[in-house]
């Protein structure tokens, strides 16, 4: 997967580090001891982004991750690369203003639900709109484990935890509707166990430029164990999940026998047959300039669904970093370099002799 | 002296100051017409001290009584410190205004009327019975009755102008009478009206006409018999400007970027009175100064985190509201030693309170407002032109400390002005530290001896990668640890590393005698209205003497020899008490506080009364009335001295 280490047209490569750069999944394990509980899908999670790390090509000390709070907020400190965990909620802020200082930097923002979608929302929706050149991976486990099992803005309806002893009155929130809402112009879902597609889709989102949102399906064994088991499992997953794949129609199932058609502006399961042909199906389309498509899988979901993964979106735009400095240059540009004793003396002076 | 104009028979008075309040519906441009008179005296070369006063609401219903904006000038021929207890002239554009505005007008006081807006409606909606312009309610003060709406339209005629837009030039037509009453030249308004109506030339000339006209009217009608002359005061030569605490402030961190060579990155939420330092730093662009208007407050100080982190100046300004949303943030940045600048703008609470109004009650918020025990250097500048110098100072300690640093203002200093001798940018101090760069040594929590600092490597540095966060670290690796005995140790060197900063600023300066009967101690924005009262009881003879603190935390090192020096210690403060208590607890001496919290700045004659109330009747004979004893005695070291400058 080194195939790209050479190519000048990567963005945020220089020539130089793209010269000497050879390194491996073993160069990003740090000297700390991982912590997380056994069987915890996190582990997986952190083995596919090390894998991946190597080709972007970025020398280790120019790649930063930044966490929040929870049981996803310490996998930063198991990448040997620079490093934050800071307060719940707040990496996104914190990726905001390292990557409008250093745009030289790739910068990963590590969150988990309840950290991105309850006291780290605002940031979340903020971030994305402003296309913040960040990476933005987001461990869905539908509870909170750190503070050990209460419920979390995914959490279904009625979900019986801790805090919730008689169930959950709150609906639950879509985190990739929240995402392509917020106009994130990379917008993609992946499961922890599906170890080959994790690592495409990271490597995906690592070479988008500008927001990048990831959803991570990911079992809290201690927790909420086998949140998603109903159709992540090896045995059905073929049958109720859909691989999103750009510019082709959407056919799932183990003998690519359904397929997903549009009834009126409802997406509708269909058996391909006689009657239905690959024709009649959806095709999609993650490059389209409005994410109509994009929020309509968004929204799909088992058991009335099979739920897609892969990438839902992905459109370039502007990046926030580039805004801000092109306004820099642009200014230096029309009235040359800030002159310090100028700005000083604006407005009206006199002097005392 | 008397000249003759005309028929007419008019007498010159030199006066040693004047203050003047402006006053009137928001909608009718006190702000501006308070600003224009100022640049003028400061040309004139008077010293001068400004209060602006504005509502609120942006546009409260027109006449109504929180719809009044006022804007009191004080400027003089010797050195003031604040914008006058009571002003000498009060111009009242409406009812309303006049009602409000009246009761700190000192008997025999001039006013100034605008005729024409004492409506039946207006005087409803401002609450008057009858008509105050003939109930006699107004006999003890020398009233000028002027309609200056059908003047100033009469002037404007045949400009093809609503009578709205007429309407909307009559503050100049005030103006005006103003410069021809105080002999000022009308050139530099003339200017900027030129430079400010460039593209409509027809909104130019009636402010120019009604400028002239209200010019005129005073050299040409009999109403007035006087006219005053302040002459210019004796300043140190030098260039000067007008400046106001947030221009200095947003002023004195683009210098910083430059001193510190490292780009600016300031992260803000709007808020009143802070706003104004986002909206200059965001002019700033040709200086690479990056500014970014945050989703919240909480935002904007995790980006400047985010930004130091990566090397630069990271920083994000607030009023107490912001702070306290923010403390998670700012206890982060203490656990993670990063530098940071945090501007508290301070104004009246709690709640969102009184936004445009002043008070100094953020004190123990940024000294204590954090979880656990989390030291904050906190500097607080004492005069608008100050805040140059002290923008300068926070990020001085906040780089060679590796340190968040607080700096603390309020909507007093924000929005009052002084004139500013200019500093040249040469003689201002490099405060320029270099970030770690050899892997050989490298530890993220290891410490400078001297000042505590951890190293502070930055990303991008070869080798260097390293992990932090807001769990507690270990000594020297800066790794997470949960060591009972390490804990401990790391809550002592962050508190050492603070208190440590103490030998590295300047001894707390004494203004009168080294020791006696009162030491009166401030800080912030009441340095003004202290040490004039300070300069009126010295001239009465009395034992008294000022200091005044720019640190806050931590306290100058004499501090205590300086408070143990004084038989009492009396400390005026915009809050309950709140540097008492950290005074009467730090040194253990029974130092007596003196609150008023009104959302207004001190009377010089509060302090002076309390401070002789406290001194008890005096054995000497009293001298000259207070007025008079304005002493000429001590250096103009606000403007002269800058401490981060020439010395
Ligand atoms: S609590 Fe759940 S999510 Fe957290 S480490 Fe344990 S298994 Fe993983």
């Amino acid at each position: 997967m080194t195939e790209t280490n050479g190519q000048s047209s990567e963005p945020g490569l220089s020539p130089e580090n793209q010269a000497v750069i050879q390194l491996t999944r073993k160069d990003f394990v740090s000297d700390q001891e991982v912590r997380w509980c056994p069987g915890c899908g996190d582990y997986s999670i952190l083995a596919q982004t090390q894998k991946v790390m190597p080709d972007f090509g970025y020398p280790r000390e120019n790649i930063v991750f930044i966490s929040g709070i929870g049981c996803s907020g310490r996998l930063p400190y198991y990448m040997n690369t620079f490093g934050f965990h800071t307060i719940h909620g707040r990496a996104p802020t914190l990726a905001t203003g390292l990557k409008a200082a250093r745009p030289d930097l790739m910068v990963w923002v590590i969150t988990g639900d309840g950290d991105a979608l309850s006291i780290g929302g605002n940031h979340v929706l903020h971030s994305m709109r402003r296309n913040v050149d960040f990476k933005m991976v987001m461990f869905n486990n539908r509870i909170y484990g750190l503070t050990k099992g209460q419920a979390s803005p995914t959490s279904e309806l009625g979900k019986r935890t801790k805090s919730t002893p008689s169930g959950t009155i709150d609906t639950p929130i879509m985190p990739l509707t929240i995402a392509l809402a917020a106009e994130a112009s990379f917008v993609a879902r992946s499961v922890d166990t599906h170890t080959e597609h994790l690592q495409g889709t990271l490597e995906l989102a690592g070479r988008h430029r500008g927001s990048a949102f990831v959803e991570v399906l990911q079992n809290c064994n201690i927790f909420n164990d086998g949140a998603f088991r109903d159709f992540t499992d090896r045995e059905v997953r073929e049958d109720r999940m859909l691989l999103l794949e750009d510019g082709q129609p959407m056919i799932f199932g183990k003998d690519r026998d359904k397929g997903i058609r549009l009834r009126g502006l409802h997406p509708e399961v269909v058996a391909l047959g006689d009657a239905v042909t690959e024709d009649d199906l959806l095709v999609h389309d993650a490059h389209a300039p409005e994410p109509y498509l994009a929020l309509m899988l968004s929204r799909m979901w088992w058991p009335e669904f099979p739920v897609p993964v892969g990438v839902l979106r992905d459109v370039a735009r502007p990046t926030h970093d580039e805004l801000l400095t092109g306004q820099i240059d642009a200014a230096v540009a029309a009235s040359g370099e800030g002159d310090l004793a100028r700005a000083l003396k604006s407005g009206e002076t006199w002097t005392v002799e | 002296m008397t000249t003759e104009i005309g028929e007419r028979q008019l007498h010159e008075q030199e006066l040693d100051r004047v203050t003047i309040r402006f006053a009137g519906d928001s909608g009718d441009g006190m702000q501006l017409t308070g600003t224009q008179f100022t640049r003028t005296a400061a040309v004139f070369g008077n010293d001068i001290s400004t209060l602006p006063d504005f509502p609120a609401e942006i546009r409260a219903p027109a006449g109504s009584l929180p719809g009044v904006s006022g804007f009191q000038i004080s400027f003089s021929s010797s050195e003031i410190h604040t914008p006058g207890d009571q002003p000498d002239v009060l111009v009242a554009m409406n009812p309303a205004a006049l009602k409000t505005n009246v009761g700190d007008l000192p008997a025999g006081g001039a006013l100034i009327v605008n005729s024409d807006a004492f409506t039946q409606q207006n005087l409803n909606k401002a609450a008057y019975a009858g008509s105050p312009l003939t109930d006699g309610s107004l006999k003890q003060y020398t009233v000028f009755e002027i309609p200056i709406s059908t003047l100033n339209a009469r002037a404007l005629e045949g400009l093809e102008m609503t009578n709205k837009q007429v309407d909307l030039t009559k503050n100049f037509f005030a103006l005006g009478i103003m410069f021809w009453l105080y002999e000022r030249s009308m050139d530099p308004t003339l200017r900027w009206v030129d430079q400010k109506f460039s593209a409509r030339p027809v909104i130019a000339e009636a402010n120019k006409r009604a400028l002239k006209a209200g010019y005129a009217f005073g050299e040409t009608t009999e109403i007035f018999h006087e006219r005053y002359i302040v002459p210019p005061a004796h300043l140190e030569p030098g260039v000067y400007r007008n400046i106001t605490g947030n221009e200095a402030t947003a002023l004195g961190f683009l210098a910083a970027s430059r001193l510190a060579r490292r780009p600016l990155f300031y992260g803000s939420y709007p808020i009143t009175p802070a706003s104004d330092i986002l909206h200059q730093l965001s002019t700033y662009k040709s200086f690479g100064v990056k500014t970014f208007q945050a989703e919240d407050e909480i935002a904007a100080i995790g980006a400047a985190i985010g930004a130091s982190y990566g090397g630069a100046l990271g920083m994000t300004a607030t009023a107490g509201p912001g702070i306290a949303l923010k403390s998670e943030a700012m206890g982060l940045a203490v656990m993670v030693e990063l530098p940071l600048v945090v501007c508290d703008i301070q104004r009246a609470g709690p709640s969102t309170g009184m936004p445009t109004k002043t008070e100094q009650a953020d004190l123990l918020q940024v000294m204590f407002g954090r979880n656990s025990d989390s030291p904050i250097p906190i500097v607080a500048p004492a005069t608008p032109a100050e805040c140059f110098d002290y923008a300068i100072e926070a990020w001085r300690i906040a780089l060679k400390y590796v340190t968040p640093v607080v700096y603390l203002s309020d909507a007093f200093l924000a929005t009052g002005a002084e004139p500013w001798k200019i500093p040249s940018p040469d003689k201002l101090p490099d405060i320029a530290v270099e970030n770690v760069t050899d892997p050989s040594s490298y530890r993220p929590y290891a410490r400078n001896p001297e000042t505590l600092a951890r190293m502070w490597a930055v990303p991008g540095t070869k080798g260097l990668e390293h992990r932090i966060g807001g769990l507690e670290k270990a000594d020297i690796t800066g790794n997470v640890s949960y060591d009972p005995e390490n804990h401990h140790q790391m809550q002592v060197l962050r508190a050492q590393k603070v208190a440590g900063i103490a030998r590295d600023i300047p001894p707390l300066d004494v203004y009168g005698p080294p020791e006696g009967d009162l030491l009166i101690l401030g800080w912030g924005s009441t340095y003004g209205a202290i040490r004039s009262a300070v300069e009126r009881l010295q001239a009465n003879g009395r034992s008294v003497a000022h200091a005044h603190l720019r640190y806050l935390n931590p306290f100058p090192a004499n501090t205590e020899q300086v408070v143990r020096s004084y038989r009492r210690v009396l400390i005026p403060e915009v809050n309950l008490g709140q540097l008492l208590m950290l005074i009467r607890a730090r040194f253990l001496i029974d130092a007596v506080g003196y609150d008023r919290v009104r959302g207004k700045p001190f009377r010089i004659a509060e302090i002076f009364d309390e401070a002789e109330r406290l001194l008890g009747p005096t054995t000497r004979e009293s001298i000259a009335p207070a007025r008079a004893a304005r002493g000429r005695t001590h250096s103009r070291e606000r403007k002269a001295k800058r401490r981060t400058g020439d010395d």
